[in-house]
């Protein structure tokens, strides 16, 4: 008779750890089908210079970082910060992507808050990164030397990711020869 | 007063119809049709529980130009899904297909539906078994005074 009370109990604990799983998922955290397939190639404008291109295979052997950003997006003002860290002291490889932007808003920002990237394509019309499956911004790919996307986090970069995930992939992979 | 709340909210609701602001022209209506199919279809990303039909995002405005150049230029339903899918993976389709990693999102509602009817037919099967209980002269009169109640 007593077991039978705890029936309604156990349901419930049940219920309490699902929920509670759930509620600690992120729901923008959607698998990415990109992963360890060819990054996808893009041509855009040049942010600094509309007569020149920047493209994807300009990087082609390189273990580099791809971002997708614009000055609209709040998180990645916060970000900025740790990116100009990252390509200043530990001398990674960013690309960037300025999307759906104005580019004189783009260029005050880079030019007030510093510019992390070695290019910056220009992307108003969403022509790349849907190619790259993009949903928001910040997004950050890394790709590897063989041109194949290896890693992707929706959202800002924090210093904890870059120590636990971001540094000791990329270092792995500048080891292999394209 | 509830003309007027009523007449408020249906106002409201077609101010939020006209909020999709391109309209977008086909010359085939069959080609229309299955545009306004594919957007109904296709989940926006970034507002998770939208479609791309209801959705303001601009990613979904995206999202249904490339749809649209996509019908208009000739393909089909399945190559514009597969163009979504290659880019965004099955949370994209409103309808994901059936495989393995999605196989509890199909079946699990029958196996939650089967359990339920299990416990249902087993509950109801000891019920049957057990004799109603004896109702001793006290019940009976309490019963019969309760039955006498109603008639009156």
């Amino acid at each position: 008779m007593k077991a039978r009370y705890l029936v309604p109990l156990g349901i419930f604990v049940l219920l309490v750890v699902f929920l509670g799983i759930g509620l600690t998922l992120n729901p923008r955290d959607v698998p990415s089908v990109l992963i360890d397939k060819p990054a996808p190639r893009f041509t855009l404008p040049d942010l600094f210079d509309p007569a020149r291109t920047v493209n994807a295979a300009d990087f082609d052997g390189e273990v580099w970082l791809l971002n997708v950003w614009g000055t609209w997006c709040p998180e990645c003002w916060r970000e900025h910060g740790f990116l100009m860290q990252l390509a200043r002291n530990e001398g990674v490889k960013i690309v960037g992507i300025d999307w759906r932007d104005e580019r004189a808003a783009a260029l005050e920002m880079l030019r007030n808050e510093g510019n992390p990237f070695a290019a910056v394509g220009f992307d108003p019309e969403s022509t790349a990164i849907m190619d790259w499956g993009v949903y928001g911004a910040p997004e950050t790919f890394l790709i590897d030397r063989a041109g194949n996307i290896r890693w992707k986090h929706t959202g800002a970069l924090t210093p904890k990711l870059w120590r636990e995930e971001l540094q000791p992939l990329m270092a792995k992979l500048k080891e292999q020869s394209p | 007063m509830r003309h007027l709340v009523l007449l408020l909210t249906l106002s409201l609701s077609v101010l939020a119809v006209e909020a999709r602001v391109e309209a977008y022209h086909f010359d085939d209506p069959v080609q229309e049709a299955r545009y306004k199919q594919l957007i109904d279809e296709l989940r926006c990303l970034v507002c998770q529980n939208q479609n791309l039909a209801d959705s303001n995002a601009e990613l979904a405005q995206d999202m249904r130009r490339l749809t649209y150049e996509m019908v208009s230029k000739g393909a089909s339903n399945e190559e514009v899904a597969m163009f979504m899918v290659e880019r965004y993976g099955d949370f994209v389709l409103y309808r994901p297909p059936f495989k393995t990693s999605t196989a509890m999102l199909w079946i699990g509602p029958f196996i939650i539906l089967a359990v339920g009817v299990l416990v249902l037919v087993m509950f109801i099967r000891k019920r049957a078994g057990e004799p109603s209980p004896a109702l001793d002269t006290q019940d009976h009169e309490r019963a019969k005074r309760l039955l006498d109640d109603k008639g009156r």
